[in-house]
């Protein structure tokens, strides 16, 4: 099952290479994996998307809580969580396709924050499978070139992450 | 105002805050500083080995020997690397150690400089945690840490990486006396409600185990396990890393389980109804195929400081996370205070059962043999030394007699690399533990394979005059590969014969060493008697054994605890 870990490390030098030294060492699964600094920059907000069994999933978050960079762990699946994703994806946009690709990105409301003749460079955010969606609706050989920052997840309500 | 110190100065001197007496390194460019302040002190000892590999391995002899930190002190690039090794030895056996390296000047890391590596990088996989010092005003803080990381927890090694620059550079001393980390707390104390449950499963038992390992050592909590033992009168069999925890002569004892434990231990393994895990990871060398070990219905108690040593091979019923020591204490109080005790009548049917395994005598061998059977001579040293001896061990098939055969009856008298499997570990790890134990008596028991990885510190035990017994069982051949090559490989001993070897008598009188070569059964007990009597003088025993022993029982990789080969 896929689920998304939740992390608050030290922001500090060779932190991120621990925790993706963990995932080949020990043979776990990355989907995405993003990190930054929060609003206390000695903290990064890691977000890693991992797909496992309960018990590797298990493995996963206590082999992480084990580094000692790690200050706090979840594994936002146990509750109510928000996820989003963000995608730059350029097309081709050429002739009637170009009124076709405007319409599309209205419908997963994004918007378009680049324009040439040629192409739209597009912006879209949402679950990374309403990501994939948009992808598979558009011609595959319509699409030039995508970058994805990897899923970002909260806990919804009070379900806070903090120090 | 106090004054400055240079980094090297700062170094020093928070080793000795640690109340570290004794550290083992070899100098090189990049620790020039650090050495020059060793030279000005007394206080901190430095031990010169010939091979960094054996700097880590006698600081992890130390440790395991005394329960004090271990220190390392080695230079950069190729100081590293060749460190490796024993770091990886420490940490797959929990093993609290700092290792001090040397790293090019700030300047030129990145740049390819001569002897630089990526020490962080390299050692990352096998260390509990590791710094690179950039910052002179961090690097008392930084070595409290890692002292402090070490030795809390479940411990491990801790690398320091100090740039030639940081340690030449001044800053104000102030050693912390106290460090605490947002990041790092390792929880000490079980889980009160866990501790009631595993109290009452415990009592409801009526084919109990208790399964001891390395963790009951590392939190000197033998005392406490025995007690325990004894007042259940439940079996208490100990992993290789265990062996010690609990008394090997007593009668509850079952002696090593595992892929060469007894038969009696394994099958008690499988078939008991309640089994209590202390300070042990039930890692593949223990119960083998874990399918097998789980076709059996038992309710498992798990005792373990690591939360992720808890389910991850076998599924726990009542995990308790927490210093073995704190845990056991909890339990005994909770046990004593209690009306109800364990099922007697099912015990004694139990231990009835155990008997009946017993009296298969899985460690039998041939004791009439005209060839030196390498069993026998670990008989004789353990009689010889009436049990009472720091056992060092490299790897194989000695390794395996020695934790068969010594009867290890205290902690912390077997030292040995468990996890990792480390040839070459059994020499160094033992002068580490004479230092530790001037007055001790320290045997290193080897093979002709094992031993040639580090013969080198011959030299170092010379300097220090460390009176080792070396006891090499040689049977001229990489003894455990020979027998896997026999059992599973149809006798083809692809590379495990070791044509020609030393003379190591000579070879031992060359580093100024005494040397024995015994042939016969019947000249071993006094060869051992002999070399004991030279309290002052390395002796290496060289003991021409059977190349066709086997170590039995022994269940083969993949298989189940109860389907051993036996004799």
């Amino acid at each position: 099952m896929r689920h998304i870990i939740s992390l608050l490390m030290e922001n500090e030098a060779g932190a991120l290479s621990r925790v993706a030294g963990l995932f080949s060492a020990r043979g776990y699964n990355i989907e995405s994996l993003s990190v930054a600094p929060t609003e206390d920059p000695t903290l990064s907000r890691m977000t890693v998307v991992t797909i496992g069994s309960d018990e590797v999933v298990e493995q996963v978050t206590k082999q992480l809580n084990k580094l000692i960079e790690v200050v706090k762990i979840i594994d936002l699946n146990e509750g109510n969580h928000i996820e989003r994703e963000l995608m730059l994806v350029k097309v081709r946009a050429i002739g009637s396709d170009r009124e076709e690709i405007k319409r599309l990105v209205e419908i997963f409301r994004g918007c378009i924050i680049d324009v040439t003749d040629k192409s739209y460079t597009i912006e879209l955010t949402g679950t990374s499978s309403k990501l994939d969606a948009f992808l598979e609706a558009v011609e595959r050989s319509a699409v030039l070139e995508t970058v994805r920052t990897g899923a970002s997840g909260i806990g919804r309500g009070e379900w806070i992450l903090k120090v | 105002m106090s004054v400055e110190l240079t980094g090297a100065e700062i170094t020093i001197r928070c080793l000795q805050e640690e109340g570290v007496r004794c550290i083992f390194g070899y100098p090189g460019g990049a620790v020039l500083f650090i050495y020059d302040e060793l030279f000005k002190q007394d206080k901190v000892r430095h031990i010169l080995v010939r091979h960094e590999q054996a700097a880590v391995h006698a600081a992890d002899g130390y440790a395991r020997s005394s329960n004090n930190v271990g220190v390392a002190l080695v230079t950069s690039g190729p100081g590293v690397t060749n460190a490796v090794t024993g770091i990886a030895t420490a940490y797959m056996d929990s093993i609290p150690m700092v290792i001090i390296s040397g790293q090019v000047p700030t300047s030129a890391i990145g740049l390819d400089a001569f002897q630089e590596v990526d020490t962080v990088g390299i050692t990352r996989p096998c260390v509990k945690h590791n710094f690179l010092v950039k910052d002179i005003t961090e690097l008392a803080q930084t070595i409290k840490k890692a002292f402090y990381i070490a030795s809390t927890g479940r411990p491990g090694p801790v690398l320091v990486d100090i740039p030639k620059d940081v340690s030449q550079q001044k800053t104000k001393f102030v050693y912390p006396d106290k460090i605490t980390m947002r990041s790092y707390n390792p929880v000490t104390k079980g889980h009160s409600r866990q501790i009631k449950r595993a109290a009452e499963l415990i009592l409801s038992a009526k084919r109990p185990v208790i399964y001891a390992g390395g963790g009951v050592i590392l939190s000197d909590a033998a005392p406490q396990l025995t007690e325990l033992v004894q007042m259940l009168n439940f079996p208490c069999t100990n992993t290789l890393m265990g062996l010690g925890g609990y008394p090997a002569t007593d009668k509850q004892s079952l002696g090593m389980l595992g892929m060469h434990g007894t038969y009696e231990a394994n099958m008690a393994m499988q078939y008991c109804d309640v089994l209590v895990a202390v300070g042990a990871r039930f890692d593949d060398r223990v119960i083998g195929n874990p399918k097998h070990f789980s076709n059996e219905n038992r309710k498992i108690i798990h005792i373990d400081i690591d939360p992720s040593s808890i389910s991850k091979r076998v599924k726990v019923d009542v995990p308790i996370v927490g210093d073995v020591l704190d845990v056991l204490k909890e339990l005994i109080k909770l046990l004593k205070t209690g009306k109800e005790k364990p099922d007697q009548a099912a015990l004694k049917e139990w231990w009835k059962q155990i008997e009946l395994w017993r009296e298969r005598d899985c460690l039998k061998y041939d004791r009439e043999s005209k060839i030196i059977k390498p069993q026998m001579v670990i008989e004789k040293l353990f009689n010889i030394t009436k049990g009472d001896a720091f056992i060092t061990s490299d790897v194989g098939q000695h390794q395996m007699w020695a934790a068969q055969f010594y009867k290890f009856d205290k902690p912390r008298r077997w030292i040995n690399s468990g996890g990792l499997g480390t040839m070459g570990f059994g020499m160094p790890a033992a002068m580490g533990v004479q230092l530790a134990n001037p007055k001790g008596k320290v045997a290193c028991i080897t093979g002709e394979a094992s031993i040639q990885m580090c013969i080198q510190e011959l030299s170092t035990c010379k300097q220090y005059k460390l009176p080792l017994k070396i006891i090499n069982l040689n049977n001229r051949y990489m003894g455990m590969v020979r027998q896997w090559q026999e059992f599973f490989h149809g006798n083809r001993y692809a590379e495990s014969y070791m044509n020609a070897l030393p003379d190591f008598v000579k070879l031992a009188e060359s580093y100024g060493h005494v040397g024995m070569k015994i042939e016969r059964p019947e000249d071993v007990e006094g060869a051992l008697k002999e070399a004991f009597k030279m309290k002052d003088q390395l002796v290496f025993m060289d003991f021409i054994t059977d190349q066709t022993e086997n170590v039995f029982p022994m269940v083969p990789g993949g298989k189940g605890l109860s389907e051993m080969i036996l004799v």
